[in-house]
């Protein structure tokens, strides 16, 4: 799969969990950026997206992503 | 009735919850809650509960709990619900030195008993305690089930003294996570990830199981629980269609897919054991549908354990409209088990309040699916309970008789009535409690008592409680009514419940209860009786209750002279 069609499939899991249609992401963006995708949401996203990739994170991937980038390139080495 | 997942909770939080009533609960827990917060509030909604729910810091129990000027305090609330994990339980104990592992589970509960104390002498909250989801620390092996200071053996003692300390401790009710963890497995309750970096120990599929199990557990509290189980038969009870194949050829016994169904109608027996009423509802001619009750060798269930059996060509939710009102309770206290997709809907489009649950297609599948819904959650058990099928036979004779008799009185007359009235005492807290918890339709102001709020009444003073019991010539009804009278002022009391079941309307049992009333009002040299109408959406039946017994109203109030009361014309005798 390519990176910008991961993109536009981890958006709709954003738009979903955040329950807020308005979410556009880009590799650049971060948790700063997104109302709501606080450290506690984050784990309900990386838990939506681990189920829709059906791939597992560890608990250190979890937390070093900076920005959304980083995650698809994560989710991109586990054969998704 | 599907289970949502917890976004779908999430998204409950937005809605109105303005018309449901309010319960207000404090969590507490040596774990991050916050998700289980949302997932117990959104779970609410979908009850028609509005949970509204303080949450106490992270791992802040011991705090609040034994410091009575807590934020925790101050919240007052309803309900105060503690979750300590077994993964702090394996901290703990690993922490210790050896010497210590044997009494661990004791002190524990020692811990839990002490908490169970400290909050019911600083306030009025109930406790749910989730037990322990079970952690194998692989330590001993099987070898542990043989060495006591094992960590496993020792969790396990813990669960199991927290069954016994929750059986003998009234306020004390046990949310049953570890059965949740068996249903869904380890790999499923728990992911070390989300664990590590939020110190959460439920995974996010499993919250909504968990808020479910405990939202089920506070409906019951509340008088939301199921009474009856409908079921159809061919099908659902048995293999095969008895009107096509016949007696000898549907299936139930031993053997292949009859073991299913054999195996489903124990399940029914032991509801029917607990007090579930049992009706059946069938596209059949009825002599044909009672054939296998009768006859047929491997039948578990036999017609003395049907309350209502009604087999005939009619539709679905006609009948089931007539079971309910030979039962006279609420649709949204009924089960409907059918296994044809049509008929389901069908009762689901016509009586939306009754549940019904999406049978699978395969009956082999039938009791798993089933064991899974906890359809029958409840807060309270008593001997009478075993009894209620007997009960609706009897009220079905009796009604037998009465268009036997044309003139009321005679019918009444004929029916030998006596009743047993006692005030609450040891031996009948357990029915008056649990009456207090199911009365909807015949109940004044639907306050609900549990058996330690009773136990904790009838020690004040200036506070008089009546229990009635009604027999006739068919058979015991039991504890059916019960009154409570609190001193309002020097010469008035006031009537704070007044309920009844209504198995037994349209006996004379008002006059009769109102006829004890006046007479221990005036024993007790209080001259008025006051008593008050508080409409819910059930009790429409009662509105006009105290006009008819004669009361004069005074605003809100209703108010009954006792002075010049003259006992109203009844046939119960006082036994």
């Amino acid at each position: 799969m390519e990176k910008g069609e991961i993109l536009q499939q981890v958006n709709a899991i954003f738009i979903d969990v955040l329950d807020n249609d308005d979410i556009v992401l880009a590799y650049e963006t971060s948790a700063d950026d997104v109302e709501d995708w606080d450290s506690l949401n984050h784990i309900q996203l990386v838990v939506a997206v681990e189920k829709h990739f059906k791939i597992r994170f560890t608990s250190q991937e979890i937390q070093r992503w900076k920005n959304v980038g980083e995650m698809l390139d994560c989710i991109l080495t586990k054969n998704a | 009735m599907l289970m949502k997942d917890f976004s779908q909770l999430k998204k409950n939080l937005k809605r109105d919850f303005s018309s449901l009533r309010t319960v207000k609960i404090a969590l507490l827990g040596d774990n991050a809650t916050q998700f289980l917060n949302q997932a117990i509030r959104g779970t609410g909604f979908d009850h028609d509960l509005d949970l509204q729910i303080w949450e106490a810091d992270f791992n802040q129990i011991e705090l609040q709990v034994f410091d009575p000027a807590s934020d925790l305090y101050a919240f007052d609330p309803d309900l105060v619900i503690i979750f300590c994990s077994a993964h702090k339980l394996v901290t703990k104990y690993s922490k210790l030195t050896p010497d210590h592992y044997i009494c661990f589970a004791d002190n524990q509960l020692a811990e839990i008993t002490k908490f169970y104390n400290t909050i019911s002498a600083n306030s009025r909250a109930k406790i749910i305690y989730y037990n322990y989801t079970e952690i194998d620390d692989a330590i001993f092996g099987n070898h542990t089930n043989k060495v006591e200071h094992s960590f496993l053996f020792q969790l396990r003692k813990l669960n199991y003294e927290l069954m016994v300390y929750a059986n003998k401790t009234p306020g004390f009710y046990i949310a049953d996570i570890s059965s949740i963890q068996n249903q869904v497995g380890k790999a499923g309750m728990f992911r070390p990830s989300v664990y590590v970096n939020t110190e959460m120990v439920l995974s996010i599929d499993v919250l909504p199981l968990v808020a479910e199990k405990t939202v089920q557990l506070i409906a019951a509290m509340h008088g939301h629980f199921k009474k009856c189980i409908i079921i159809d038969l061919d099908n659902t009870l048995w293999g095969g269609i008895i009107g096509d194949d016949g007696l000898e050829n549907i299936q139930i016994g031993t053997l292949g897919i009859g073991k299913a169904f054999t195996e489903f109608q124990y399940w029914i027996k032991k509801l029917k054991n607990r007090g579930i009423i049992v009706a059946i509802c069938s596209k059949n001619t009825e002599s044909v549908a009672k054939e296998p009750f009768e006859k047929h060798p491997d039948m578990v269930l036999h017609l003395d354990d049907i309350a209502v059996f009604i087999a005939n060509w009619d539709n679905k939710p006609d009948n089931i409209k007539k079971i309910q009102s030979l039962l006279n309770i609420g649709f949204d206290s009924m089960v409907f088990l059918d296994d044809n997709p049509f008929e389901r809907n069908m009762v689901r489009e016509l009586i939306p309040e009754i549940t019904v649950p999406e049978l699978p297609e395969d009956p082999a599948d039938y009791l798993e699916y089933l064991y899974t819904l906890n359809l029958f959650e409840t807060v309270s058990f008593s001997v009478e309970d075993a009894e209620r099928t007997k009960l609706y036979q009897v009220e079905a004779k009796r009604a037998g008789l009465q268009t036997s008799h044309t003139d009321e009185d005679d019918f009444l007359k004929s029916l030998n009535m006596t009743s047993l009235v006692e005030s609450f005492n040891k031996f009948n807290i357990p029915r008056v409690a649990q009456l207090s918890q199911r009365s909807n339709q015949f109940n004044l102001r639907t306050i609900r008592y549990t058996e330690d709020d009773i136990e904790r009444l009838i020690t004040q003073e200036d506070t008089f409680s009546l229990a009635f019991t009604l027999e006739d010539q068919f058979g015991d009804n039991g504890l059916i009514s019960i009154i409570i009278l609190k001193r309002e002022s020097v010469d008035s009391l006031f009537i704070d419940t007044w309920l009844m079941s209504c198995r037994v309307l349209k006996r004379g049992m008002e006059h009769f209860i109102l006829n004890n009333m006046v007479s221990l009002a005036k024993l007790h040299g209080y001259t008025h009786l006051k008593g008050e109408y508080l409409p819910t959406a059930k009790n429409e039946m009662v509105k006009d209750h105290y006009k008819k017994l004669g009361f004069e109203q005074a605003g809100d109030h209703w108010i009954l002279d006792v002075s010049n009361y003259e006992d109203k014309p009844c046939f119960i005798n006082k036994r």
